[in-house]
């Protein structure tokens, strides 16, 4: 018990000793992994500063940012109006954005699937309920079974604005917790299709998708996304709520040099430069 | 006609319990059979590499016990002190006694995705924001905000049911004797409680207790927004931090690693780590009763 | 048990220190009571802005945040970006009308969000009852062995056995569905959604097993010996004894236990979230993927905009799983466990 006790008043007490680090980084999952490896790089080469990283969602990174819990904010999404108008009631700014990295959604299908290609139409038909047989893009005569993500994700809101134009998912869309879920139920279920990001699976292909129906159909390949040749991709994120400074602007500097780029390759993303 | 429907109805039953009995040793043998050639010491001692495909589980334990030690620190004395009222100051007739009698069963029956809720409604955004207000310079947020301090305490409430419960059955089953003696001699009733009633109802404590620490370490929607991170770098330091945690990290390894073949080791014997934990310290708490029951019934 | 409080008499005596010791336990106590108000009034506090009309209105002037560092090349960027802007989704634009929150869709996350909840409480009953179809005559059966037929060393090993079952957590449950179950039955049947209801359902059916049986047994084991007795005596076989004299005389308890599995199997989220395919359809078809009430929670609060109409429509939804499980609750609770107990006194 006394040791309870001991551990206890430790914990509580050093809440005030390491208050003192100087950078916190919240938000995005996707992005957790990619702040984690840039602060452990970071880090090595100075060893002043420590860097704090936690995940939690865009979402509570932004809140966060607005609350001024942490120093920077990872999203993969950009910041949504109603959170800018927030910061700006706050701190009279509307923070500052720095594209950090690209990532490349890709289109899942199941190996045995004829179908290689998808045209960008063809895909929106097919998210939104218009196309539902495999039949209708050259494949088999079997019912599309359609999977995509939480509406929770970043990756959800991407797909819907740049891929469906805005237009709402079929409601018989089944929305998995994470890109695993759909991989996983994509490689088990021989018509399915899905969205997500870079995976790597046995048993799964990524559809090529061609821009419109007759140009030529990419595959999304760290050169093809960088080139734009292949057309579903987002950014990802950084937001502070001014313009950095100090410490942080090396660090964010470093981010974005070819040093803090070459991280973003290894983790599966690719550089924005 | 009648010997052939009695039979029916003795087998039809029969069956009924080896149904759901092999389920259970299924259930057992497929996490056991799959899990166990990932599950090394370097496992349990080494934390998650390469985006949680490699490496191991030190953090998430770390996370779970520190987890459901503050939550029974928190919840157990309230849990006791409830089942005290109930077992040695309670009167059937009065409200009062209703009232909490009420509570604990609307309690037990609360989905944990409500407590979820309450403890983001109540714990970070009234009390949390409310402390944040008082405490911290202007617009900083520490306490306002998902941690470990928040989810222990929802899980706290979560499992005071199961305490109250298994303390009120050990404390009815100490012999009304015991209690006369110590009154006889002179002790007040606040003595015999103390001195001669909860000494002799240390092993329910005990098993009420584990029950709640089994149950807190496995239940994940009542922590998904109030303290359990996807992924931390570091053990949670102080109260404020957030924490990894053995349920959730099962369920982010089963539906979001980027790399589904290479984590499946990883998933099943982190289950299996979770099933040894809960299974365990449920089986110890299902032994502690039966042994109370037996000794009570003599 | 009339005794005990005559004990106490002897304790007349006022003593400051007891009655300090008196005071806090009453005080503990009350914690299991406030905690309920609490739930009732946070939860519903966060809801609560739908139902105020004063929506206030987000300024229509375009937000763009500053960028730092150099514009990485615009011709990278997907072409159909510029759209972005027009369609931003989410956000406090949605109203959550009662038409709205009536509506047969869910599309929360929209230019126009819809926040219907009738596919989202359809998929919660369809689940619930496809888990109590299967649990329900299982558990029941089991516990009439247990309780009746068994031998009363077999009798201690099933008991704590299947109660075993209730100490799984649930996510360890999804995780067997999501993996195990859904591709089993999936081939052994055949049919088109590898996820659907029956799956969500059967996987539910295992958290709710022990609690119909634990409290169906406790129900069975109960009913006074001297009615079995009788029974008997009266040459009837044990099974007749079982089937028309101990399970009717249990039926309040039985009652009880299928109203309690209704409501953990209606709240349950995790098991839900993994195994159901999450697609909020209103359909009766058990083969179709379904989202229950809780799985949208807990899929969907962790990146809400804190404030937003959405967020507070999730609080809605809680509000809304607290009330249909307080009153299960309180059903079980006040009349049929009373009705049991007064039949058994005979004052029925």
């Amino acid at each position: 018990m006394k040791t309870v006790m001991i551990i206890l008043t430790a914990m509580l007490f050093s809440t005030a000793l390491f208050a003192a680090s100087d950078i916190t980084v919240k938000g995005s999952d996707t992005m957790v992994i990619l702040a984690q490896r840039w602060a452990e790089f970071y880090m090595e080469q100075n060893s002043d500063i420590t860097i704090q990283v936690t995940g939690g969602g865009s979402g509570v990174g932004i809140s966060a940012l607005i609350n001024g819990t942490t120093d920077i904010c990872n999203a993969s999404r950009p910041m949504k109006p109603s959170e800018r108008d927030k910061l700006k009631q706050r701190y009279n700014s509307l923070g500052v954005e720095i594209k950090v990295a690209k990532d490349g959604l890709s289109v899942y299908l199941n190996d045995a699937n004829p179908v290689a290609e998808l045209s960008l139409d063809q895909v929106k038909q097919i998210y939104t309920g218009k196309i539902t047989n495999w039949k209708q893009v050259g494949g088999n005569d079997a019912k599309i079974i359609v999977y995509g993500r939480e509406n929770s994700s970043g990756t959800y809101v991407y797909f819907k604005d740049n891929v469906l134009g805005g237009a709402d998912f079929t409601s018989t869309m089944q929305s998995m917790p994470g890109t695993a879920a759909v991989v996983n139920t994509v490689i088990k279920d021989k018509n399915a299709i899905g969205f997500g990001g870079a995976a790597y699976a046995v048993g799964i292909k990524y559809a090529k998708i061609k821009k419109t129906a007759d140009s030529p159909a990419y595959e999304p390949t760290e050169e093809n996304v960088k080139s734009g040749d292949y057309p579903i991709s987002r950014f990802l994120y950084l937001y502070t709520r001014s313009k950095p400074t100090g410490d942080m602007k090396k660090y964010i500097d470093w981010i974005l040099s070819a040093e803090g780029q070459a991280v973003v390759s290894k983790v599966g993303y690719f550089p924005v430069r | 006609m009648n010997k052939s429907m009695g039979r029916i109805v003795i087998s039809a039953s029969a069956l009924s319990v080896i149904a759901i009995v092999t389920v259970i040793a299924y259930l057992l043998f497929d996490i056991f059979w799959n899990g166990k050639n990932t599950l090394s010491w370097a496992f349990l001692t080494t934390a998650p590499t390469d985006g949680m495909m490699q490496g191991g589980i030190f953090p998430v334990i770390i996370g779970t016990v520190s987890l459901v030690l503050i939550m029974s620190i928190a919840g157990v004395p309230v849990g006791v002190i409830t089942a005290l009222y109930l077992s040695e100051y309670a009167r059937r007739t009065s409200v009062f006694t209703k009232m909490v009698r009420f509570a604990v069963n609307t309690l037990a029956g609360v989905p944990s995705i409500v407590f979820g809720l309450f403890g983001l409604g109540f714990f970070i955004q009234f009390i949390g924001m409310n402390l944040d207000r008082a405490l911290m310079p202007a617009g900083e947020l520490h306490w306002g905000q998902p941690s470990l301090l928040w989810a222990s305490l929802t899980m706290a409430l979560l499992t005071l049911p199961v305490v109250i419960v298994a303390v009120e059955e050990a404390l009815r089953a100490v012999p009304e004797d015991l209690r006369a003696a110590s009154l006889a001699l002179g002790a007040t009733k606040w003595q015999t409680i103390l001195k001669v009633v909860l000494p002799n109802a240390t092993s329910g404590i005990l098993t009420g207790t584990i029950l709640a620490v089994g149950r807190g370490a496995g239940e994940v929607a009542p922590i998904l927004f109030t303290g359990a991170a996807y992924f931390l770098p570091h053990l949670p330091e102080s109260l404020s931090d957030q924490f990894m945690n053995l349920g959730y990290h099962v369920y982010i390894l089963a539906t979001q690693s980027p790399d589904v073949e290479a984590t499946k080791g990883l998933q099943y014997a982190t289950v299996l780590i979770l099933l040894l934990v809960t299974f365990g310290l449920n089986l110890i708490a299902v032994m502690l009763r039966y042994k109370l029951r037996k000794a009570s019934r003599q | 048990m009339t005794t005990e409080k005559n004990i106490y008499s002897l304790d007349r005596k006022f003593r400051p220190g007891d009655g300090i010791a008196r005071f806090v336990v009453h005080s503990v106590s009350f914690i299991s009571f406030a905690v309920i108000l609490l739930i009732f009034i946070f939860v519903f506090r966060e809801a609560l802005p739908i139902f105020s009309s004063t929506e206030k209105s987000v300024s229509s002037e375009y937000l763009q945040s500053e960028t730092y560092g150099d514009e990485p090349g615009d011709e990278s960027d997907s072409e159909l970006s510029d759209e972005t802007v027009l369609l931003e989704t989410g956000g406090a634009e949605g109203r959550a009308g009662l038409r709205n929150l009536l509506s047969r869709e869910w599309q929360p996350v929209s230019g126009q969000p819809k926040y219907g909840l009738i596919p989202l409480f359809v998929g919660s009953l369809k689940v619930t009852f496809i888990a109590l179809l299967i649990a329900a005559p299982l558990s029941i059966l089991a516990a009439l062995y247990t309780a009746v037929f068994a031998s009363a060393k077999l009798r201690e090993l099933i008991k704590p056995t299947i109660e075993l079952l209730a100490g799984f957590p649930s996510v360890v449950i999804g995780f067997f569905a999501l993996i195990t179950l859904a591709s089993f039955f999936q081939n052994l049947f055949g049919y088109t959604y590898r996820l659907n209801a029956f799956i969500g359902g059967l996987a539910l059916s295992l958290a709710v097993i022990p609690i119909i049986f634990t409290i169906t047994e406790e129900a069975l084991s109960s009913v006074p010996r001297e009615m079995t007795e009788a029974s008997l005596a009266l040459g009837a076989t044990r099974w007749q004894t079982a089937l028309f004299v101990i399970l009717p005389a249990a039926t309040p308890g039985v009652f009880a236990a299928l109203i309690l599995g209704f409501g953990r199997a209606f709240g349950e989220t995790m098991i839900v979230l993994m195994a159901t395919g999450n697609a909020a359809l209103t359909s009766f078809n058990f083969l179709e993927p379904v989202r229950t009430l809780s799985a949208t929670i807990g899929a969907e609060m962790a990146e809400v905009v804190f404030g937003d109409t959405h967020y507070n429509v999730l609080f809605l939804i809680g509000s809304l799983l607290f009330i249909i499980t307080f009153a299960l609750n309180a059903v079980a609770e006040f009349y049929i466990r009373g009705r049991l107990l007064k039949r058994f006194r005979g004052e029925d």
